[in-house]
C-alpha cells in the first residue's frame, strides 16, 4: 500500500490529507475537515487541475490589461501551454465581468472569462 | 472647498468599501469615501488570482471580481466617492483635510471617521540588505501591479526574498509570464504564507523554497547582475562558508506589510507595538471617540474576507455611535496576549450589547506549534473557554469566540495562551 501526503488548496485552511492507495487505486482519504477535501484529494491523485488566472491586452480601454480566468480548472500540465495560446489574444473595450474572451481553450471545452469591468476611453 | 458629512472613510479597499456599505445599512446617510488611487478596490484589482470570497461569499472569486461585488453596491447605493484624493491630515475635532485635482484642498467636517488606509510593503531598505543599488529591485506588490494592471514584465531571471503570500503568488505569476524564478528564500525555518500557496504557486512549478536563507549581497551596475545568498543560524546570522551566488536580473522583496498609520499617529491615537495598528475596542473604535479603524491598517490580515468582516464591524459601530445609543460597561475588559500569543484584536471590550452572543477575537501565535489548546482565563486564572487546534502558525491568523455568557460585570481581563495538549 502507498501513502501520499497532500495539502488541500480548496480553501485557506490547508488541510493535510493522506491518500492511501494500492496499484493507483484509492483505498482511503483522511485528514480533511470537509467534503471538498475528499473531492480535491481524489482529483489531485488522479488528474490535478488548477484555475488559471492571467491578463489579456485591451484595446481602447481605461487600462491596458483586463484580468481573466479559466471558468473551470484545467489540467495542471496545460497551464504553460495555455499561457502561450492566451498571449496573442487582444480584446476591445468595453469589457464586462464574465464576458467570454475565448471559447474552448486548448480543446478543453473550458472558457476564458473576464474578471474585471473595463470602460472604453474615447479618443478624439 | 468645505464639505460636511456624517461619516468620512479614508481608503476605498475592501475594508473601506465594507464599512461604507454596512454604515449605510445601519442608517448612516451622509457618507464620503476617499481613495487615493484612480479606482476603488485597493489592492484587489491587481490580485488577479483566485481564492477570494470562499469565507464571505462561499464561492471562489478572483480579486477584481471580489472587489466588484462591493463597488457595484457602492454605485447602487449612490455613496459619494472621491478617487485620486489624498488625505493629508485628520484632527481630533474630526476634520479631514484632503487634496485632489478637481477640488483643490478639501476641508471636511465629519461626525465619524473610519480609518481604512490598508498597509504597505516593507522594502529592501527596511531590512537593510547590503550591496549596490541597481535597477531590478522591486517589492512583490509593485511587481504585481506592473504585471497585472499596467502590463510590464519587471524582469526575466528572478529571486524572491520572503515566502509570504504575495511572494509565492508572484513566483507563480512571473513563471506563467515566462520568467525564470530561480529561488524563493525565507529567513525563517517555516513559510510565513498560507500552505495552499506553497502548494499551488511553488510546488506546482518546481520552484525551490530555501528556508533559513537570506540575501547577503546584491551586485550590478545598471541592472541587478547577481546576488549572494547564505544560510542563517538560529539568531538569523549568516553562517560563514554557506554563501553561494545566483545570477539574476530581478529581486522581489516580500518581507512583510506595515499598516499605513501616519494619519493615525499624527492625530495622537495610540498604536499596538506588535500589530502597528491602533488600539481598539470590540467596535474597532480607537481610543479617540468616533474614530474607527478596520482592515489591514488595524492588523495585517491573511484574507480579504476577514478584512471585509472587520470593515462591517466598524460600519455597524458607526451607525450605533451616531445614534448615540451605546451603553458602556462599568469597567472595560482588557484582552491580554499570554503564552505564545503575539497579539489579539480587539484590545478591550467596552460595551454592553443585550442580544450579543459572542465576540470574535483575532490573534496570531508567535511560534508554530502542533496539537495545542488555546485557553481564555480571567484575572484570577479561572478558565473561561478553551479551543483545540491541530496546527497553529504565525502565518495563519486564528479567530476564536469569546462567549458573552462569561463577560460578568466583575471581569477585568481575559488572558489568552497557547499550551501543548497533553498526550492522552
Amino acid at each position: 500500500m502507498k501513502s501520499t501526503s497532500l495539502v488541500c488548496i480548496k480553501c485557506p485552511k490547508g488541510c493535510r490529507i493522506t491518500v492511501k492507495s494500492k496499484e493507483d487505486k484509492i483505498i482511503s482519504i483522511t485528514g480533511n475537515d470537509c467534503s471538498r477535501g475528499v473531492e480535491y484529494a481524489r482529483e489531485e491523485f488522479i488528474n490535478p487541475v488548477r484555475i488559471l488566472p492571467t491578463t489579456i491586452k485591451v484595446l481602447g480601454g481605461e487600462f491596458p490589461l483586463v484580468s481573466v480566468k479559466t471558468e473551470k480548472a484545467i489540467p495542471k500540465e496545460l497551464l504553460l501551454k495555455a499561457m502561450e495560446e492566451i498571449a496573442d489574444i487582444e480584446v476591445e473595450a468595453p469589457i464586462k465581468i464574465g464576458q467570454v474572451i475565448k471559447d474552448n481553450l486548448l480543446e478543453t471545452g473550458i472558457r476564458l472569462v473576464a474578471t474585471r469591468n473595463i470602460r472604453r476611453i474615447q479618443f478624439f | 472647498m468645505k464639505l460636511k458629512c456624517d461619516l468620512t472613510i479614508i481608503g476605498g479597499g475592501p475594508a473601506g468599501l465594507a464599512a461604507a456599505l454596512e454604515a449605510k445599512k445601519n442608517g448612516v446617510e451622509n457618507i464620503l469615501l476617499l481613495e487615493r488611487d484612480k479606482y476603488l478596490g485597493g489592492i484587489l484589482p491587481q490580485c488577479i488570482h483566485n481564492g477570494f470570497g470562499l469565507q464571505y461569499f462561499k464561492e471562489e472569486l478572483t480579486g477584481p471580481e471580489y472587489a466588484d461585488k462591493f463597488i457595484s453596491q457602492i454605485e447602487k447605493h449612490k455613496i459619494d466617492v472621491k478617487t485620486e484624493t489624498m488625505v493629508i491630515k485628520i484632527t481630533s475635532g474630526k476634520q479631514v483635510l484632503a487634496l485632489n485635482r478637481d477640488d483643490g484642498l478639501l476641508n471636511i467636517n465629519t461626525k465619524a471617521i473610519v480609518l481604512a488606509m490598508g498597509c504597505r510593503e516593507r522594502t529592501r531598505e527596511a531590512i537593510a540588505i547590503p550591496g549596490s543599488r541597481p535597477a531590478g529591485i522591486f517589492s512583490a506588490g509593485t511587481a504585481q501591479r506592473y504585471i497585472n494592471v499596467e502590463g510590464y514584465i519587471p524582469g526575466r531571471e528572478v529571486v524572491i526574498l520572503g515566502s509570504g503570500d504575495i511572494g509565492m503568488i508572484m513566483a507563480r505569476r512571473m513563471t506563467l509570464e515566462g520568467a525564470k524564478v530561480k529561488a524563493v528564500l525565507e529567513i525563517m525555518p517555516f513559510s510565513t504564507g498560507l500552505i495552499r500557496n506553497k502548494v499551488q504557486c511553488l510546488d506546482d512549478f518546481n520552484i525551490p523554497l530555501k528556508f533559513n536563507h537570506t540575501i547577503t549581497n546584491i551586485k550590478g551596475k545598471k541592472r541587478v547582475e547577481k546576488i549572494t545568498i547564505g544560510r542563517v543560524d538560529k539568531n538569523m546570522k549568516v553562517i560563514p562558508g554557506t554563501e553561494e551566488e545566483i545570477r539574476c536580473d530581478t529581486i522581489l522583496f516580500s518581507v512583510g506589510l506595515i499598516p499605513e498609520n501616519e494619519l493615525t499617529t499624527e492625530v495622537g491615537i495610540k498604536l499596538d507595538s506588535v500589530t502597528r495598528g491602533a488600539i481598539v475596542n470590540e467596535n474597532r473604535e480607537t481610543e479617540m471617540e468616533g474614530i474607527f479603524a478596520c482592515g489591514n491598517v488595524l492588523q495585517v490580515h491573511d484574507l480579504a474576507d476577514f478584512v471585509t468582516e472587520e470593515g462591517e464591524i466598524a460600519g455597524r459601530a458607526v451607525g450605533e455611535y451616531l445614534k448615540g445609543k451605546r451603553k458602556y460597561r462599568t469597567q472595560s475588559i482588557k484582552i491580554i496576549p499570554g503564552d505564545n500569543i503575539a497579539y489579539v484584536v480587539p484590545h478591550h471590550i467596552d460595551y454592553i450589547v443585550p442580544d450579543r452572543k459572542k465576540i470574535k477575537l483575532f490573534m496570531r501565535v508567535k511560534k508554530p506549534a502542533e496539537r495545542v489548546r488555546i485557553s481564555f482565563k480571567d484575572n484570577k486564572g479561572k478558565k473561561l473557554a478553551s479551543y483545540k487546534r491541530k496546527i497553529v502558525t504565525p502565518g495563519e491568523m486564528i479567530s476564536l469566540f469569546l462567549p458573552e455568557s462569561v463577560l460578568t460585570e466583575q471581569l477585568k481581563s481575559v488572558t489568552i495562551s497557547v499550551k501543548k495538549e497533553n498526550k492522552e
